[in-house]
């Protein structure tokens, strides 16, 4: 049971390890703030909601397990409220017509 | 298991090693800011990874704090880059 | 260890970035990512305590601080030639930390090992204390008067930031007014995450008495959630002559002094408290010291009231 935990947990991280590099990778090659914003908050935010599902099974009760989830929620929410805020300062007037 | 998720914990800080080398360099005000992001969620990503393989668990309380704080000075930033705009200088 | 020498390396590149940086925006934005990477350091060194005060306080807080400070120093005209540093200054500045970096470079190798430490000393006589974290007892029992007078040191400083404004704005509100909109993307942020950061910051305040965490990390994120809160628009900061105001930030280290004189009638000693009651105390004690740090903390990232029109 543990061997099926541990593999689940190393291939959730690996994932999320791969939406990091694709983020990075995504803020170092777009050209335009708005692109790279896009990938800061999607990549990341997704690579984190993977590693914390790795964890997840790994987590010693369910107290500690849903401490885990709420880190994320709470990452996730700040994330995507000020990437819109940064989003405005960056273009402030609005879409493209 | 541990190695495995310390080994994960650098690669993460890794990514945010390369992408402050990004954001930092950025020439808009809007660039500089993401920083603070990016920190904010690799850094949650690396202490979440380090609060289990070291045994810490004080870091997944670490991580609530530097999840708050981030989104605030973003905020801050924010705020301080947007009204520098509107007063023209 | 590949990863400690790492983290290493990206402060050390973080903390020369921000010193080179020619903007005042990019150095505080440098200052704060050298602060979060500082605080993963403490993770590291086992001292979840301090990175817990260096992410809320060292980077957070005082990143908002900074900020506010650059934004007010741009609306004013750029300093005249003669005032900005001269080459000399900067290499005078430049050798003397050197110096001290070599000279802690020099000396933290040369340290007895094992370092000489009170910590068995501490873990032996906590349960006198009735608290489960170590440093929490080092902070509010055997070394109080420094807790003491760190707060009242807060205090001054803010009364200090008060002395900078002239007398005609001494009924003003606080801090700076935002344009408040209702629908904006600031409100609606304001609205999800303060509730939330106040709920955590009560959790890290409450659970210091058994775990890393205590009052001035759980006081400084909710300082950080009042000021998101007055960036919003969604309070209105208080003027300085509010009655209200200045008893939240006074009752603090009032009830610590008055307990601490107190131990003079019950144990004969200033901040000594009665075995039996200990808990109890630091609980009376803690209270109302958080929430004065937390106004204190909040009022000087607010500053003093910043006139709309010049």
């Amino acid at each position: 049971m543990s061997l099926v935990l541990n593999v689940l947990s190393v291939l959730a991280v690996c994932a999320g390890g791969f939406f990091f590099l694709a983020g990075t990778v995504g803020l170092l090659r777009f050209p335009d703030p708005l692109c790279r914003l896009h990938a800061l908050t999607k990549a990341d935010n997704l690579g984190l909601g993977l590693v914390v599902l790795g964890l997840l099974f790994q987590a010693a009760n369910p107290l500690a397990a849903l401490k885990l989830v709420a880190v994320w929620l709470l990452a996730l929410l700040a994330g995507a409220t000020v990437a819109q805020l940064i989003a405005h300062l960056a273009r402030p007037s609005g879409p493209r017509a | 298991m541990a190695d495995f998720l310390f080994a994960a914990a650098g690669f993460v800080l890794a990514m945010v090693a390369l992408g402050l080398i990004r954001v930092l360099r950025g020439p808009s005000d809007a660039d500089r800011i993401m920083a603070a992001q990016l920190l904010g969620t690799g850094g949650i990503a690396a202490l979440l990874l380090l609060a289990e393989a070291t045994g810490a668990a004080a870091a997944v309380n670490v991580a609530l704090t530097l999840a708050l704080l981030a989104a605030f000075v973003s905020v801050a930033f924010v705020t301080a880059a947007s009204r520098s705009e509107v007063d023209g200088e | 260890m590949a990863f400690d020498i790492g983290l290493t390396f990206l402060v050390l590149g973080v903390a020369a970035w921000t010193i080179a940086a020619r903007e005042t925006f990019a150095a505080v934005v440098g200052f704060v990512a050298y602060g979060l990477l500082l605080a993963l350091i403490w993770v590291r060194l086992a001292a979840p305590d301090v990175a817990l005060t260096e992410a809320a306080l060292g980077s957070g807080l005082t990143g908002g601080l900074l900020i506010g400070a650059g934004s007010r120093l741009r609306v004013s005209q750029s300093p005249p030639a003669e005032e900005t540093p001269g080459v000399a200054l900067k290499t005078a500045a430049a050798v003397l930390c050197i110096l001290i970096s070599a000279g802690l470079a020099a000396i933290v190798p040369l340290l007895p090992d094992p370092a000489p430490t009170l910590a068995p000393q501490v873990a032996a006589n906590i349960a006198a204390t009735g608290l489960g974290n170590p440093v929490t007892a080092v902070l509010m029992a055997y070394r109080a008067i420094d807790t003491l007078l760190e707060i009242v040191v807060l205090l001054l400083a803010l009364v200090g930031v008060w002395s900078l404004m002239p007398d005609s704005d001494w009924g003003l509100p606080l801090g700076s007014r935002v344009a408040d909109d209702p629908d904006s993307v600031l409100t609606f942020i304001a609205q999800l995450l303060i509730p939330v950061g106040i709920l955590v910051g009560i959790h890290i305040f409450w659970v210091g008495s058994i775990a890393p965490g205590g009052e001035f990390q759980g006081a400084t994120i909710l300082a950080a959630m009042w000021i998101l809160a007055s960036m919003a628009g969604l309070v209105d900061a208080p003027a300085v002559t509010r009655r209200w105001l200045r008893l939240v930030l006074v009752i603090g280290p009032a009830v610590f002094l008055a307990i601490g004189l107190a131990g003079f009638a019950l144990t004969g000693a200033f901040l000594a408290y009665p075995e039996s009651h200990a808990k109890l105390l630091i609980l009376i004690i803690e209270i109302p010291l958080t929430l004065a740090i937390a106004a204190t903390l909040a009022l000087l990232v607010a500053g003093p009231p910043k006139r709309a029109q010049r």
